[in-house]
């Protein structure tokens, strides 16, 4: 495959692209019927309220008691898999994650790494890394692969190529694919890609998936899938590299039994997905396939920082289902790319600055309406729309303000103007006989409110106070004739 | 100097409460329990809802006697058009399919480490034939545990993949077969659910079968009466 040079976009530029999305119709189009079929397919998968409202606190008991409990459980989740003979390594960022797998891949003198979907790779851009080092990733995951093939990044963290149309992929495949005839026929073009797969995964020196899952009671990493790539991934290649990001250990092997569930009926409302795929050792002797070795790479890249604080490490209670972003009304309107981080959506909004800071994330928070349908659906009862309150707090804080677990870029947003207003506007609604002089003074000189007032007058005319108040229109009222 | 590892444990200790008590597992462990308690499907229920399950994830699946399946196994492959299948002639069922075939149907052991023959395995091998540790009547799905006769890879690269389950292995949730089958005493090295063919949804949410693993799947359940 010859893919286009990869897109990057920054999550600065967020208000850019997201008005540009919201003029562009096809991909509103395509948003609004993706967003629609997947709500459906997930009531479906919940005809009865009370047992979804049970699993739901079952399932968020079981990841605050994994949370309460991390350091214990990953050094467990360490001791097992090391003693069935997997490798555990811990990266602090992403580039000690890519160094990593960079280091493994050179020591096997590996040039091809076919990949099984893995977000936590999509956030350390490893493809991108190992590419500019001689050692070509293909991705196998059919959505994957389209993105990969478009140059870009995937738009949704479930369905990577939601936003492209058949016939854009089509073309793609055309284009990209040698001895490939245009179709826009799904059957055809799910038959192409497995063709065009199949010796990439029969020739990869190296698979490297992700982890939706790890137990730490018996050193399992448990995979959820339906295509079989992830299975061809880890199982065909010699070496095993998983990636996971450092929260998703849980006490025991049982308790991920809720999660499954909640995982794909949540996701894309499937009571099971074509395959659970639960890997506990390398190939054991007598075994004919399997990877000779396997290893687990731990990766930190700012949840620590989500831990330190009591309140947002609900953060990471996250298993990673899209709903949030399936029932966003902001999201089903801009898309995925919109946002430039590599979670997007309502759980992207709360991750990403403790990824990447609020220098570049601190406009996320603000693009939503506080709606609460993310919160509403969350299967691990995340309270998204308080944490995007915090972090607007964060993100508007005194930079040189000290506080217990500062976030990287804390006052990012800071504006001493935008401090004195809010402060005026709390001392006189605190004082009445300020906010009586500020009563009179508004409607006296109401001919001299400016007619530019900022964001406001940008989609709206402009704001005039009234004649009279309310309060003195009140006054008249009840004045006896 | 501290090393990665020290430094993430470090920050998470320096944050983390006191470790739950055992007692706040034990309360877990009976939530989770308490929330899958119920009455149980009997036994011929439970053959029931796995029938429906595999069939709404598009498996073809049917019913046989322990003398009535392989025959229909082979009669299915000829009719398949199938060349070689994959199976394991030391185990019973393997040996019992493998005496059924047809001439025109090469039954096939695993030849040796996969690397020896990943080509073949990948070019040439149509079927590959399993027999499921146990099943789940909840999802329709099969629990199999690849062994030295029977690897992983041969429920996962031919793109017929034929699978066996005794009706009499069914659990009714995943939650009694984790718990029944005392998962928690030690796994092995890969243990896989398949709950009916490869699937993606990826291009448009449109489905289409056989995305990278087997495109068909044939589940065979395997009753003591008459069928």
């Amino acid at each position: 495959m010859t893919a286009q040079p990869m897109h990057f976009v920054a999550p600065e530029d967020f208000h850019q692209r997201a008005r540009a999305a919201l003029n562009d119709p096809k991909l509103r189009a395509s948003f609004r019927g993706a967003m629609d079929f997947l709500q459906t397919k997930r009531s479906s998968q919940f005809p009865d309220a009370l047992e979804l409202e049970h699993l739901r606190d079952l399932g968020e008991a079981i990841r605050q008691h994994a949370l309460a409990n991390l350091p214990q459980l990953l050094v467990q989740l360490e001791d097992k898999l090391t003693a069935a003979g997997v490798h555990v390594h811990w990266a602090e960022t992403g580039d000690e994650a890519n160094e990593i797998i960079l280091r493994i891949a050179q020591q096997r003198g590996a040039r091809t790494v076919i990949k099984g979907k893995s977000m936590a790779s999509e956030e350390i851009e490893l493809n991108h890394y190992l590419g500019e080092r001689g050692i070509e990733c293909i991705e196998s995951d059919m959505g994957e692969y389209i993105v990969q093939m478009a140059g870009e990044k995937p738009s949704h963290i479930v369905m990577p190529a939601i936003h492209k149309t058949r016939e854009e992929i089509g073309v793609l495949f055309e284009q990209h694919i040698p001895g490939t005839a245009y179709s826009d026929d799904v059957d055809t073009l799910i038959q192409t890609g497995r063709r065009a797969l199949r010796t990439a995964f029969a020739e990869a020196d190296i698979g490297l998936s992700g982890v939706n899952f790890a137990a730490a009671d018996t050193g399992t990493l448990w995979l959820v899938e339906n295509e079989g790539n992830g299975r061809l991934s880890t199982t065909v290649p010699d070496v095993h590299i998983a990636i996971m990001g450092m929260e998703k250990v849980v006490a025991k092997l049982e308790h991920i039994v809720p999660l499954a569930s909640l995982l794909t009926r949540s996701a894309t409302g499937q009571p099971i997905t074509t395959y659970f795929n639960l890997i506990s050792s390398p190939r054991r002797a007598g075994e004919l396939d399997g990877p000779r070795e396997v290893h687990l790479v731990l990766l930190d890249n700012g949840r620590t920082q989500a831990y330190a604080d009591e309140q947002l490490r609900a953060t990471l209670q996250c298993i990673r289902c899209g709903a949030c972003m399936n029932h966003c009304p902001v999201y089903g309107r801009i898309g995925g790319h919109a946002y430039g981080t590599t979670y997007p959506g309502p759980i992207g909004k709360i991750i990403s600055p403790h990824l990447l800071g609020l220098e570049a994330t601190a406009d996320l928070a603000t693009a939503s309406s506080l709606c609460g349908a993310c919160g509403e659906v969350c299967p691990v009862r995340i309270p998204i729309p308080a944490l995007l309150v915090r972090l607007r707090t964060e993100a508007n804080r005194n930079p040189n303000e000290q506080v217990a677990h500062p976030l990287k870029g804390q006052g990012a947003k800071f504006s001493r103007g935008d401090k004195l207003v809010w402060r005026f506007w709390s001392g006189a609604f605190s004082h009445p006989s300020i906010y009586k002089m500020f009563r009179w003074a508004a409607t006296r000189f109401r001919a001299l409110t400016p007619s530019e007032q900022l964001g406001w007058t940008q989609h709206r005319t402009p704001l005039k106070p009234a004649p009279r108040s309310l309060a003195d229109l009140m006054q008249d009222r009840n004045q006896p004739e | 100097m501290m090393n990665a590892r020290e430094r993430m444990l470090g920050r998470l200790r320096a944050a983390a409460p006191a470790p739950s008590p055992d007692s706040a597992v034990a309360a877990l462990d009976l939530r989770i329990a308490a929330h899958y308690d119920g009455p149980r499907p009997g036994a011929a229920a439970l053959v029931d809802e796995l029938e429906n399950a595999l069939r709404a994830s598009r498996a073809d699946v049917w019913r046989a006697t322990a003398s009535e399946w392989p025959a229909q196994v082979a009669a299915r492959l000829a009719q398949h058009g199938a060349k070689r299948l994959l199976l394991d002639p030391a185990n019973k069922e393997g040996a019992a399919l493998a005496g059924a075939l047809p001439s025109e149907v090469e039954a096939l052991p695993f030849n040796g480490p996969l690397e020896t023959w990943k080509s073949e395995l990948f070019g040439t091998v149509d079927a590959g034939f399993t027999v499921a540790r146990s099943g789940i009547a909840a999802t329709g799905t099969l629990i199999l545990e690849p062994d030295a006769g029977t690897p992983r890879t041969v429920s996962l690269v031919p793109p017929l993949h034929i699978a066996l389950v005794y009706a009499d292995k069914l659990h009714a949730t995943l939650h009694d077969a984790a718990r029944g089958e005392r998962w928690r005493d030690g796994m092995p090295a890969n243990l896989v659910l398949v709950s009916g063919p490869s699937k993606t949804s990826d291009i448009q949410q449109t489905l289409a079968f056989g995305a990278h693993g087997p495109r068909w799947m044939w589940v065979v359940i395997v009753t003591g009466e008459q069928s």
